[in-house]
């Protein structure tokens, strides 16, 4: 509630800024990330981040956030000169981490935003190295120009931050003329010719330029093309000085510069001053609308909406889909001959069960961008804990609901943090046991079913069951005889809370409060966590997540009075068993064949200990139903039908008493009366 | 409007200040302090939810909001009564979790002056007084007071107990 509130506070502006800034920054992270991977900065690449920086720049500093955009304009100057000499001997780590390292600060700062405190952080340390390293860069570029560069871009930027409140001072006694040549292909003329002119402005006192209105008009691409960017000043600067000045334009093919004696300037601004006026007047309106319309026509394409309003959405949808079967399925209805009802109640079916699909997709995103956030994981414990690692990403596509997402990451993260740390050997040792030097991890989303499956494979060394065995000793965690345990019961003991096998506690891992988070947040969503491991070749953690929270569909199954629904996707076939196809073992168990195949029988009265008449097995139902490993069948009285169902929440007091197996929620029916959820893992875990 | 709104909320928990709803359990009467209290419905079909304690007698749907229900007999440990007209479910809200009291019925809200309310005595054995928070006198009867928190959240001698 709090949180809301908060939120609400801010100004639309702020909003967007931080909306958009935050979007950028994880558009930068990921190209850093990217190149720094290839282990070369593409032409591309380099353009893009000066893109990115100079806008946060610019938006910052509008934002009066001047933390932000000094750290943001020295990594735009860092690319700047990136982008203009392109360098060959780049230390592209080095380069990497600056840049991410800025990243950081400005997601710290955008933090402090958010949360309505001041954005105090002091960057100027990094931008001091960001500097040196730009300096450094020059230096091996240019030994002898160094110095003169340097001056220069002294000399702009001193000229540049004086300029706006110290024009009055430039007296303008010199007149030039200059024509501006780009070079062909340097594509976006009139931007560039603009920002010759915003460069100008600073150091001339009077200032014209043909054509004129090049901003908003972008035929003059061409008439810059064709007749070269001319431009009238009037200033105190020397020619040498305006000609070095105007030198130092990007993509400058060629440069003409004249003297205008002062007769010939004084003319050509007497007649040309009212338009001149006119013209900047003019100018300063118009950009602004072409901004306007562009901004209007991005909203048009894509708005971003409170999550709140999505879930309320949501919610209403699943109120009318109940409602609709309150309606079609009504007792009052029973026994009716009612064409037409029938026909307008399908058409009403047909419409909300579309609703319910837009209303579902909308709230569904590809999980790409939690994965792509674990390139920088493992990019930074990598260089932390001097390992060699890949990363591997399978399915990034697979999309999920956005709650679920905002409730893996933290996992994902802390997962892949345990592989590096604990699963990944380091590469001599790796050598050593013929493995290749590099260790992979592998990160896959898959759908399965109404599910999702993450799994987080690494080759290392994987679970050692003696170590885990000997610290659960010491944590008085065994509950049973070591000798009984299963592998895979050992391996989960990983996820019991105070549990860590790591001798020393790193900075990543190792403090025993990582697994258990994992699982919690994972069961908070209503999946479950699962380990494997191969001693010496590999560990696999499976995440399953239910695809969605919100709508399946369901079959109703009756058993005594309750009314269970098995999710549809989830059953395989129902049939009437014969009583001679049963088996039973000398522990009780039965089984059935089924097509030669032999699958366990589940009486959900005696599971859920639910009173009925139907106990043998010809006389109710089977229901067989799959996991993603094994099939069950399920006893039944009958089967009510099929149906949509909102799979709603057990109460909070409920699931405080611990996780029931083999539920996952409930819901209402048609008559308002409430469903349990069967949830056929745990169902077939407690066989 | 703040400062209004602030005021109207004490000047709302004044009304609710002192006041119990009283329920009959068996032979005694019960006071619950009418803040908790959302609403009071009759007998609703019950959904048993497997694998819970006895006196969690399952879910009911209260106008599409699903709650669980507490059998508050069995919650004390007293002898299984079969429902009938009179017995009542008291829907109380207790630090943002819903649930229902079912009881044998339901009397009237009683205003009970702070000085009429006593503390438990101290029994050194008895598993009875850990979910009375105090006693209320009204003339010559006496209203065992509920501490809701402990009949929701006192799990841990439960747990143990069960193990």
């Amino acid at each position: 509630m709090i949180a809301i509130s908060d939120k609400s506070i801010h100004e639309p502006m702020l909003d967007i800024f931080i909306f958009e800034t935050l979007k950028q920054i994880e558009q930068l992270e990921q190209l850093v990330i990217c190149n720094e991977k290839s282990s070369c900065y593409t032409q591309n690449s380099i353009n893009e981040i000066f893109r990115i920086m100079h806008t946060i720049k610019g938006s910052a500093a509008m934002m009066l956030f001047d933390n932000i955009s000094a750290l943001s304009h020295t990594i735009e100057d860092l690319f700047f000169f990136l982008r203009e000499e392109k360098p060959k001997d780049i230390d592209c780590s080095g380069l990497s981490d600056l840049v991410l390292e800025g990243i950081d600060f400005i997601k710290i700062e955008i933090d402090k935003i958010k949360n309505g405190h001041e954005s105090d952080g002091n960057a100027e340390e990094l931008t001091k190295r960001i500097r040196n390293f730009l300096s450094v860069l020059k230096n091996c570029e240019n030994p002898l120009a160094i110095s003169e560069s340097e001056k220069q871009t002294q000399d702009m930027r001193t000229q540049y931050y004086i300029s706006q409140d110290k024009k009055a001072a430039v007296s303008g006694k010199n007149g030039y003329k200059a024509i501006l040549h780009f070079d062909e292909g340097c594509e976006m003329e009139n931007i560039r010719a603009y920002s010759v002119i915003h460069n100008l402005r600073g150091i001339v006192k009077e200032l014209q330029y043909i054509p004129e209105n090049i901003m908003a008009n972008d035929e003059c691409v061409e008439v810059i093309r064709r007749d070269g960017f001319v431009i009238f000043m009037k200033t105190d600067l020397s020619y040498e000085e305006i000609e070095e000045f105007l030198q130092q334009t990007v993509f400058l093919k060629e440069l003409l510069l004249t003297r205008l004696d002062n007769a010939e300037a004084q003319e050509k601004f007497l007649i040309d001053k009212r338009i001149v006026l006119e013209k900047q007047e003019t100018l300063a309106p118009k950009l602004l609308k072409e901004e306007v319309v562009v901004s209007s026509g991005q909203q048009q394409s894509l708005i971003s909406v409170n999550v709140n309003k999505l879930d309320k959405l949501m919610d209403l949808v699943g109120e009318m889909v109940i409602a609709e079967a309150m309606v079609v399925q009504n007792p009052d209805l029973g026994g009716l001959e009612l064409h037409n009802f029938q026909k307008a109640a399908r058409q009403l079916g047909k419409i909300t069960s579309e609703l319910q699909d837009m209303v579902m997709s909308i709230r569904m995103l590809p999980i790409s961008a939690t994965f792509h956030k674990m390139h920088r994981i493992v990019r930074d414990m990598c260089k932390k804990l001097n390992k060699e690692v890949q990363l591997e990403l399978i399915g990034e596509e697979t999309e999920v609901d956005k709650n679920i997402i905002e409730h893996i990451s933290d996992p994902l993260m802390h997962l892949i943090r345990n592989s590096i740390d604990h699963g990944i050997e380091a590469s001599e040792e790796r050598l050593g046991k013929g493995k290749p030097q590099s260790g992979t991890i592998t990160l896959t989303a898959q759908n399965a079913g109404s599910d999702v499956l993450i799994t987080i494979k690494d080759d290392g060394k994987g679970l050692n069951r003696e170590r885990i065995l000997e610290r659960a000793k010491e944590h008085g965690l065994l509950s049973k005889p070591e000798s009984e345990m299963h592998d895979k019961e050992v391996y989960s003991m990983i996820f019991l809370p105070g549990f860590s096998t790591k001798d020393n506690i790193s900075e990543f891992s190792g403090r025993g409060v990582g697994m258990d988070v994992v699982v919690k947040n994972i069961e908070m969503v209503g999946g479950s966590v699962s380990v494997e491991s191969t001693p010496g070749s590999s560990t696999t953690v499976t995440l399953k997540i239910p695809l969605t929270l919100a709508i399946i569909d369901g079959m109703n199954i009756k058993v005594g009075k309750a009314m269970y629904t098995i999710p549809t996707i989830s059953i395989k076939e129902s049939f009437r068993a014969n009583e001679r196809e049963l088996i039973k073992d000398p522990n009780g168990n039965e089984m059935i064949m089924v097509r030669g195949q032999c699958y366990p029988i589940l009486r959900l009265h005696e599971r859920f200990k639910v009173e009925t008449d139907i106990v043998n097995i010809h006389e109710g139902i089977i229901v067989m139903v799959e996991n993603e490993e094994d099939s069950i069948c399920i006893f039944a009285d009958e089967l009510v039908g099929e149906q949509q169902v909102v799979v709603k929440t057990l109460p909070a007091y409920i699931r405080n008493k611990g996780k029931i197996r083999g539920l996952a929620g409930c819901t209402l029916l048609g008559n308002g009366s409430i469903s349990l959820i069967l949830e056929v893992a745990g169902l077939a875990d407690k066989r | 409007m703040a400062e209004k709104e602030i005021q109207e909320f004490w000047e709302e928990e004044d009304t609710q200040k002192d006041k119990y709803l009283t329920f009959s359990l068996g032979n005694e009467f019960y006071g619950i302090e009418i803040k908790y209290v959302t609403e009071i419905v009759g007998m609703q079909p019950i959904t048993e939810v497997p694998e819970l304690p006895e006196y969690i007698r399952g879910i009911i749907n209260l106008r599409g909001k699903i709650i669980p229900v507490m059998d508050v007999r069995l919650r004390f440990k007293k002898p299984a009564r079969e429902y009938n007209d009179r017995t009542c479910i008291i829907v109380v809200d207790i630090r943002d979790i819903s649930i229902g009291l079912i009881i044998d019925s339901v009397s009237e809200v009683l205003s009970i002056p702070e000085g009429d309310i006593v503390s438990p005595p101290e029994f050194s054995k008895g598993y009875n007084n850990k979910y009375i928070k105090n006693i209320g006198k009204v003339g010559n009867d006496v209203k065992l007071i509920l501490d809701c928190d402990k009949l929701l959240n006192d799990e841990e001698t439960e747990n143990l107990s069960n193990l």
